[in-house]
This record gives structure tokens, C-alpha cells and sequence, in this order.
């Protein structure tokens, strides 16, 4: 790859909660933030990407509620990590040829819908060949993360304490967020009195459940040029999916252990010179896990990593999740990686809160997980530069 | 109120059946690989680790707690857990009667099946009925 491709438009949407509106209105409304952000319209779009979290061929039914003409549609969905694999992908498809602009989107409104979504089973596929060996067991999002969580106390004395620690640098960061769900600065003493959803996890443990969306934009060299956009270029893309191995299930390693390495390969850059990470936040845990599995910190030592606020910006060494991330600002449709690769595009434009953002931050990392560490989940990682 | 959790109903396909049809003679199988001998969950006619066709094959019932976590925001609290089975593979179930503020990784349990709604034997896990292994037996 020479050039590669630019992202050039993003967009979050402000609805934490949309009672009246349409998951496809939200769909919409992302994608034309996305485009009047970058200075394109609807009618430049001729790659589609979004995972098609609809029953049915959801992709088709809202490339037709749009109106849009696509020559190239991708509906990968791998979970809350989906958003950064379509910008692989998408980089990847103008590299060759096969689109010049490409939007992707993401919206959900599981808020309005009363959605438990981390204590209540989600609808399930009895054609899928694990679903006979885990649904009756009661697995949803909380427990399978609880055991995560669980196995790296014992393993690597993980406190209860390091993993607030979390949940305090997003709490710090949200304040300064007008539009993020939750505001209040908590203390690791506030997550420690938090009630128990599935042990070890409290509620402030745990992410916020939110209606929205995002999109954005990734265009061709030629066509970022013209634009009156910072340019920001993804160098170092890489996506994995792990899962149980057959019955070796380790609950401590995470498949960023395998995207990561991709990704800084491709970019020949070092952990040190990230000014700027967004970290996928489920749980307080998803975040100890990942960093340790991004080489931020050796595997064991998250939890003393992310202690005494070395994750807020201005403090800590690695400032992280400036928008509040999923434990506080946003988490449209139970799906992380989009609003993590919006924030870190912010943080490269110099267009994050003035209170959070890195000073000269000309490169950043975002990365996500999708579907559940404990069981299988993938995983990608975006290293992004601005030019 | 309840105390008992309702158990959902597992799927099933022609692949597992045979599970099934032991464990309703309270038989517990698992699969293990023809050509490269070590045994998978969850059970597949060919063998994840190199793909060798498999054969089922009675199980030794017992095994240690890998992680548990115990939801505890829902009307009828429950232990989700890994269990280590002896022959390796870690495996996805509850932990049953008990108490689960006494549960603990490294746990010696044994096997004990449990009715899904329509009376599906499901393979759950219950503490060992004599302390033959302390929590620090297995640490890894």
C-alpha cells in the first residue's frame, strides 16, 4: 500500500436516548454528520459499510432506506469492534481499487428498547455449534466478563481497587463531555460501594447503555486533498478473533494480543510513541486486559497500570477514553468501536475538549473488542497519524 | 420465590446427539481426537487441534474451578463458571448447590446433571463432597 486512504469525516451523534426516532433515522442522521464533516455529500458515498445488525439482510434494507449507489458493500460484523475492521476494510477496498469514498455507520437505540443489556440473555442463533454448550448456563455480558476479571485477581492479584481506578479517569474525562451520559467525577471508593452486578464487577464497573450512533468517512488520497480536512491516515490496521481453542480458554488474554502486533508492524511504531489511545471499555477489566495485550504494560501488570490516574489526560502517562469513553459518555447500540475511533480522530484534529486534549497529539490509537472476551470475541486495532 | 434457577432449553443437532442420549442414562462423554489422542470441548466430530476425526468416550466427572463469577443483580442468583474438567478441557456451566459465597478457583467439583426446562439433562457442576485438594492445587 502506498498512499492508503483518509479518514475525513466523523460524526457522533448527540442522542444518549432517542425514544422517537428510528434506528435507520439514526443511521441517516449519523452518516449526513459524518459527510457535512468531511464536505461530501450523500450522492460521493460508493462504498457502504456497516454490520448489518438487523435480522434479515439489514445492509441491503438500509442502502435502499438511504438511497444510496454503492458499487462496494461491506457488512462484516464481528461486534463492538466492527466499526474499526470496516475502516480496515474500507482502506483496504480503495487501496484496491474497488471504492473512493466510503462511509460507515453504526446506530442502535437499545436504551429505548429496555434493553438489560448486561443482565439478560440477548437473542441467540441455536444454529450456532457453541449455543448448545453456553445458553443454558445463562452466560451474558456481565458474568462472562466477571470471569475475566475473576482468573487475572487470582492470577495477577488484580484489585477491586485498580480496576475503579478505570472508571475514575473516564469519570474525570466526561465532565468536561456536555453530551455524555453520565458527568459526576467518581472516586474508586464510589465504585467500591456500587452494588455487585456478577462478581467482581459493580455497577460503576460497568459501561452505560445508551441510544445513537456514528459514522464516518474514509476517502481516496486524491479526494482527501481537495477537502478542507485535517488528514488523518490509518498506517497500521490489524484484526483477530479468539476464541476457546478447543477447551483452552485463557480468561486473561484477550485477541488484541494478536491484532496489536499487526497493526504496530505495519506502522513501525513503538508503544512509547502513542500520545493517545481509545481503549474499548465495556468493563473496567476490557481495558486492563487490552492494554496489557497492546504492549502498553507487560501481560499481569493492567491493573498497576491504570492505577492513581495514570489514564487521565494531563496526569496520567497515557491518556486515554478523552470523551468519557463507554463507562460515561456513549455506547450506541451495545457497540464501542465507533465512538473510540470518533474521540481519537478528535484528539488528532486538536478538536477534543480543550481540558482533555493532548497537546501536538499526531498519533493515536484506537482498538476494540466485539462480542464477549471470556467466550470468543474479535478484536481490531487502528494506529492512526495526522499528516 | 423462586431459589432454583430455570435452565433454558440447549439446542440440539444430529453432531451432538449421542451427548445427549448418555446423559439421559446419567452418562457424561466427551470427544476425543483418533489421531492426535487429546480430548476438545465442546464436542465436534472433528478434532479443533488437528482436524483427526474424534470418537466419544466416558469422562471422569470430576475437576477443578478455572473462574466462576455469581450474578448477583437478578431474581435468583447464579455461579457461571469454567471448570477444568481432569482430562484438560475447560468447560462452560453453573455451579449448583451450594453455597457461592464459599465458592473459589482451584475448587475441586464433580459432575451433577441438572433438568433444562423440558427435562434436557445439562451438565452442571456441584463442590466435591470431601476436601481432597486445596484452592492453591491447581494455581497456575
Amino acid at each position: 500500500m502506498t498512499d492508503g486512504a483518509f479518514i475525513v469525516g466523523a460524526f457522533e451523534h448527540p442522542a444518549r436516548r432517542a425514544p422517537d426516532k428510528s434506528v435507520a433515522e439514526l443511521h441517516v442522521e449519523s452518516a449526513l454528520g459524518a459527510l457535512a464533516d468531511a464536505g461530501l455529500g450523500i450522492e460521493d458515498v460508493d462504498g457502504y459499510f456497516w454490520s448489518g445488525m438487523m435480522p434479515g439482510l439489514g445492509i441491503v434494507s438500509l442502502i435502499d432506506y438511504m438511497n444510496l449507489r454503492v458499487r462496494h458493500v461491506d457488512s462484516t460484523d464481528v461486534g463492538g469492534a466492527s466499526p474499526l475492521v470496516h475502516v480496515k476494510h474500507a482502506v483496504e477496498a480503495i487501496a484496491a481499487g474497488k471504492c473512493n469514498v466510503a462511509l460507515i455507520t453504526l446506530a442502535g437505540r437499545p436504551r429505548s428498547e429496555g434493553q438489560a443489556t448486561g443482565t439478560a440473555p440477548r437473542q441467540g442463533n441455536s444454529l450456532q455449534p457453541d449455543s448448545p454448550w453456553e445458553a443454558p448456563f445463562g452466560p451474558v455480558t456481565a458474568n462472562v466478563y466477571g470471569m475475566c476479571a475473576m482468573r487475572h485477581m487470582y492470577e495477577f492479584g488484580t484489585t477491586a481497587e485498580q480496576l475503579a481506578w478505570v472508571k475514575v479517569a473516564a469519570s474525570h474525562h466526561a465532565q468536561y463531555n456536555e453530551q455524555a451520559a453520565l458527568r459526576d467525577v467518581v472516586s474508586v471508593e464510589d465504585v467500591l460501594a456500587s452494588p455487585v452486578v456478577s462478581d467482581p464487577l459493580h455497577r460503576l464497573d460497568c459501561c452505560v447503555i445508551t441510544d445513537g450512533g456514528g459514522a464516518l468517512v474514509v476517502a481516496r488520497p486524491e479526494i482527501a486533498a481537495e477537502l478542507d480536512r485535517p488528514l488523518i491516515r490509518p498506517i497500521g490496521m490489524g484484526e483477530a478473533v479468539m476464541g476457546q481453542d478447543g477447551g483452552n480458554i485463557d480468561l486473561t488474554v484477550s485477541a488484541g494480543s494478536r491484532s496489536a502486533p499487526i497493526a504496530f508492524d505495519a506502522a513501525g511504531v513503538d508503544r512509547k510513541d502513542i500520545k493517545y489511545a481509545s481503549i474499548y471499555d465495556s468493563f473496567t477489566i476490557t481495558v486492563v486486559i487490552e492494554l496489557e495485550d497492546l504492549g502498553f504494560c507487560e501481560k499481569g501488570m493492567g491493573g498497576r497500570f491504570v492505577a492513581d490516574g495514570n489514564l487521565i489526560s494531563g496526569i496520567g502517562k497515557l491518556p486515554w477514553n478523552t470523551d468519557g469513553g463507554g463507562l460515561c459518555n456513549n455506547h450506541p447500540a451495545n457497540r464501542g468501536g465507533m465512538t473510540k475511533i470518533i474521540e481519537a480522530v478528535r484528539q488528532l484534529r486538536g478538536e477534543a475538549h480543550p481540558a482533555v486534549q493532548v497537546a501536538n497529539c499526531d498519533l493515536a490509537l484506537a482498538h476494540g473488542t466485539g462480542g464477549l472476551m471470556g467466550s470468543r470475541h474479535s478484536a481490531a486495532t487502528l494506529i492512526l497519524e495526522r499528516q | 420465590m423462586r431459589t432454583e434457577r430455570t435452565i433454558p432449553i440447549p439446542p440440539r443437532n444430529p453432531e451432538i446427539e449421542p451427548f445427549f442420549a448418555a446423559a439421559a442414562e446419567g452418562r457424561f462423554i466427551l470427544r476425543c481426537c483418533l489421531d492426535c489422542a487429546k480430548f476438545h470441548w465442546y464436542p465436534r466430530s472433528r478434532c479443533p487441534f488437528c482436524m483427526g476425526p474424534t470418537e466419544w468416550r466416558e469422562a471422569a466427572r470430576s475437576g477443578t474451578i478455572y473462574s466462576f463469577s455469581v450474578m448477583r443483580r437478578i431474581k435468583v442468583p447464579f455461579a457461571l463458571a469454567y471448570v477444568e474438567l481432569a482430562e484438560g478441557p475447560r468447560i462452560m456451566t453453573n455451579i449448583v448447590d451450594c453455597d457461592f459465597d464459599r465458592l473459589a478457583i482451584g475448587l475441586a467439583v464433580t459432575l451433577v446433571f441438572k433438568p433444562a426446562e423440558d427435562g434436557t439433562p445439562v451438565p452442571c457442576f456441584t463442590p466435591a463432597p470431601i476436601a481432597v485438594t486445596s484452592p492453591l492445587a491447581t494455581a497456575s
